[in-house]
């Protein structure tokens, strides 16, 4: 015994491994974070960076589903309630802790953290920004919980059982909040500190929303939460629980079977995935300056549901180039450009690629055509006509989601990461021959 | 106890329209084990074929005066066959080549199915050029039932004398009981009717004296009229409400007859118990399959006519989670009843409706969406098969 244990204490990586594993995911956030707020934001200007930043929030909220719907193979459909816990969780930390800590509910971080047009002398960190990394804690730590009370029904429940109790969730989060009280207007901010902090939790705006929040996520925060959320969802996946997770999800009896406690990671699952969608949370309400219950409905759960399917049921970076995609469509629909360079690119990199894999598949070839066709004809009907194709996008999901689930069950990626696809053109490589690159069904 | 009277009366008619949507929810539950999310959107379409069909027959929300009693059913036929033949096409187009697909990929269909129906509901263009009323407006529902209280009771008629004051003198006596209320429908010698309410206070009127009225009969002319004095119920029962619980219960009946005592139904059990076995007994599964989303869909448009019925007069608005959110309460219903067993779909749809309205009544509206949804979960982990539904055992 004492020889195995010491041939296992041969196995552990040294602790500078480990340390540095453990920090470069930390260094790279702050350096997007930096790379984001410096450079990317002011390149982009106003309008563009203020769609970067719901990018960003969209990327977190979808690969955090991505880890219940694609991994685990559950189904989900009160994300935005979650996301609405950590929101108001984050928002009456912020906005009540300011006025408790230091009188005011008025911005007090640095510079990261400063939103405004014109330049901001003073530090680059703040008291406030403490604040913020406490809210966001707070926020994803109270969505985590709810995620577990969550999780426990999903113990006895299947599929769509499992889809409409979180649903129902989902639901009771929002009419809940928006049965709250009014909250302290920051003008009256003297007031809030003789009042307890458990009777502040039931002034949070009710049905008007919790306003006039002051902002503290800027780009620099957001991208500094999607690479974290990104780094910890990936290990997440190549773990032991990831792989349990797929497992749950492939077949839940053989899981079994094997030996998998598939009630520990069920829930697992559910509180972590929360835990983000919280986080995600936050930020939107610390971003826009006011968070409201009506927003996040299950309308905006649809929406991430979308996202995750486009991408893929379980491939994480799936999930974000369809979370980029889903957030970018819209704006750009406004002012629709030519559609046809777009689905001539497509049709060129089809051509390439399966003349490379010498597997010809014309049915696929036909299918962009058309759709870039009907696509074209959609955009100039719309010009004719003198109408806003963005108005229409919603039949365009809709119509996706359908053709999707019928033409290519598993999203566009799968359970598959972008870069699977990228070893498998390695000329004689074995990945090529021996990996299977089409997603296997088998989703119950 | 007035208003528990009320409360049940309300709560039994929303529960009967509930336990119609849920009986579509609970059949295509029991033949394809997935929910229907485009359920609710036949439901919402049902109402607004309503309003277009009505209008189409010459009923607008505007009209002064009832259709003639055949309009009703008319369009409550037209609205059915419409919404069967939408659940027909979207059976076949959308999740027929989905049959053999795992049921997650069918439930984010219905989910697609549902979106697309939604939006196609606001698109601009159908409303103005094709006359087809779905916009992102709302529309009133036109008027197709008189607003009739059934349980009032006469308590005396005769003739009346209006008197200059605007008071009203009756040739009985009468006894005013307290708490109640008392109405005059006068018919004028011109042949003009009049309703008035009485304000006198509770008590023995002898013939003779006079009654203060309100509105006041002063600008009446000054001779005898026609009356009946009508004590108004104190919980009223309309019309309305008799028809909806009516309608209801005699298309449930129909079903349960086409289910349980027709060949069709039948069939219909048999591929819910197994389809690959109905199939090797010469079954055809794809119409059965077919029929079942045609007659769930039917009853989801008979449930929206009936709502149209219900709150005629009130606008609604094509595309609003309202709808959504009726359609999930009576797939809640269908659930807590037992998804898959017709009886326990009724069962459920009066519970849920009962359930609400007494939350609604005694405990606070603010939570009205909460209570729905906090029974199904306490009832999905107490009993997940339902009030009537029966445990599966899951085999390896």
């Amino acid at each position: 015994v004492s020889k195995l244990l010491d041939h296992a204490g041969r196995l552990k990586p040294p602790i500078a491994y480990s340390a540095v594993q453990a920090l470069w995911p930390l260094v790279a956030a702050i350096g997007v974070g930096l790379l984001m707020f410096y450079v990317v934001g002011p390149w982009l200007g106003g309008y563009r960076a203020n769609i970067a930043v719901f990018i960003g929030i969209n990327i977190i909220l979808a690969v955090s589903l991505t880890l219940v719907n694609g991994f685990t193979g559950q189904f989900s459909m009160g994300h935005a309630g979650f996301m609405a816990l950590g929101g108001y969780a984050a928002a009456s930390v912020v906005y009540y802790g300011s006025m408790k800590f230091w009188g005011s509910a008025e911005f007090a971080g640095g510079g990261l953290s400063y939103s405004g047009l014109d330049q901001f002398a003073g530090p680059l960190l703040g008291k406030g920004d403490v604040l913020l990394v406490i809210a966001c804690l707070v926020g994803g730590l109270s969505a985590a919980v709810a995620g577990y009370v969550v999780g426990l029904p999903s113990l006895r429940l299947r599929g769509d059982y499992l889809a409409i109790v979180t649903l129902g969730f989902g639901e009771i989060v929002r009419v809940l909040l928006q049965g709250t009280g009014d909250q302290i207007q920051p003008w009256k901010a003297a007031s809030a500190e003789d009042i307890p902090w458990y009777k502040l939790l039931f002034m949070l705006g009710g049905p008007k929303g919790f306003n006039l929040l002051p902002t503290y996520a800027t780009l620099f925060w957001v991208y500094l939460a999607v690479v974290l959320t990104l780094v910890v969802i990936y290990r997440l996946k190549m773990s032991s629980s990831g792989r349990a997770f797929l497992s749950i999800r492939e077949d839940e009896v053989a899981a079994q079977a094997m030996g998998v406690d598939i009630t520990r990671y069920k829930v697992r699952a559910f509180v972590l995935s929360s835990f983000f969608a919280g986080i995600a949370g936050a930020l939107f309400g610390l971003y826009i300056g006011s968070i409201n219950a009506s927003e996040l409905g299950f309308l905006r759960s649809f929406d991430i549901i979308i996202m995750v399917v486009l991408g893929g049921m379980g491939s994480i970076s799936g999930a974000t180039l369809a979370a980029i995609i889903l957030t970018i469509v819209p704006e750009v629909l406004r002012d629709p450009p030519p559609v046809w360079p777009a689905g001539a690119f497509i049709l060129l990199v089809m051509l390439v690629v399966q003349a490379w894999r010498r597997r010809w598949s014309v049915k696929s070839f036909i299918f962009v055509a058309l759709t870039t066709a009907a696509l074209e004809f959609g955009r100039q009907y719309c010009l004719s006509q003198g109408k806003n194709p963005a108005d229409y996008r919603l039949i365009l999901y809709a119509l996706m989601l359908i053709l999707m689930m019928i033409l290519r069950p598993d999203g566009l990626f799968g359970v598959n990461e972008i870069w699977d696809y990228f070893k498998a053109f390695r000329r004689g490589s074995v990945a090529r021959r021996a990996r299977r690159i089409e997603p296997k069904g088998g989703l119950t | 106890m007035t208003q528990l009277l009320q409360t049940l009366v309300d709560g039994l008619t929303v529960g009967a329209l509930y336990a119609l949507i849920a009986l579509g929810y609970t059949m295509v539950y029991g033949i394809l084990k997935f929910i229907n999310f485009a359920h609710s959107d036949i439901f919402a379409l049902g109402v607004h074929m309503t309003i277009v069909i009505a209008g189409w027959l010459g009923v607008v929300a505007t009209a002064s005066t009832l259709p003639p009693w055949y309009v009703g059913p008319l369009v409550l036929v037209m609205a059915m066959l419409s919404c069967g033949l939408v659940g027909f096409i979207i059976e076949r187009f959308a999740y027929r080549p989905l049959r053999n697909a795992p049921r997650i990929n069918v439930l984010i269909t219905a989910i697609g199915v549902s979106l697309f129906l939604q939006n196609i509901g606001q698109l601009k263009p159908l409303s103005d050029s094709l006359g087809i009323p779905f916009s992102p407006y709302p529309r009133a529902i036109p008027p197709l039932l008189e607003s009739t209280v059934l349980n009032d009771s006469t308590i005396a008629e005769g003739t009346l004398f209006p008197r200059d004051d605007g008071s009203v003198v009756i040739d009985h006596d009468v006894t005013l009981e307290p708490n109640r209320r008392y109405r005059l429908d006068i018919m004028l010698p011109d042949g003009v009717e009049r309703t008035v309410r009485i304000t006198a206070p509770a008590g023995t009127i002898p013939a003779g004296a006079s009654i203060p009225t309100t509105p006041p009969l002063s600008d009446a002319p000054a001779s005898s009229a026609l009356y009946e004095l009508v004590r108004a119920p104190r919980v009223p029962i309309s019309l309305v409400d008799v028809t909806v619980i009516g309608t209801a219960l005699l298309l449930m009946l129909a079903l349960q007859y086409l289910i349980y005592s027709t060949k069709l139904g039948m069939a219909m059990r048999a591929v819910s118990f197994s389809p690959r076995n109905a199939s090797l007994m010469g079954i055809n599964v794809d119409r059965v399959i077919s029929l079942t989303f045609v007659i769930g869909s039917m009853l989801a448009a008979a449930a929206g006519f009936l709502y149209a019925l219900k709150y005629q007069g009130q606008a609604k608005q094509t595309a609003d989670s309202m709808w959504v959110m009726l359609g999930l309460k009576a797939f809640v219903a269908a659930v807590v009843g037992g998804i898959g067993n017709v009886r326990g779909a009724v069962l459920g749809g009066l519970l849920i409706g009962l359930i609400e309205f007494f939350g609604v009544a005694y405990v606070s509206s603010n939570y009205r969406d909460a209570y729905v949804f906090a029974i199904l979960i306490i009832v999905l982990l107490f009993r997940p098969e339902g009030v009537l539904g029966r445990a599966t055992v899951e085999k390896v």
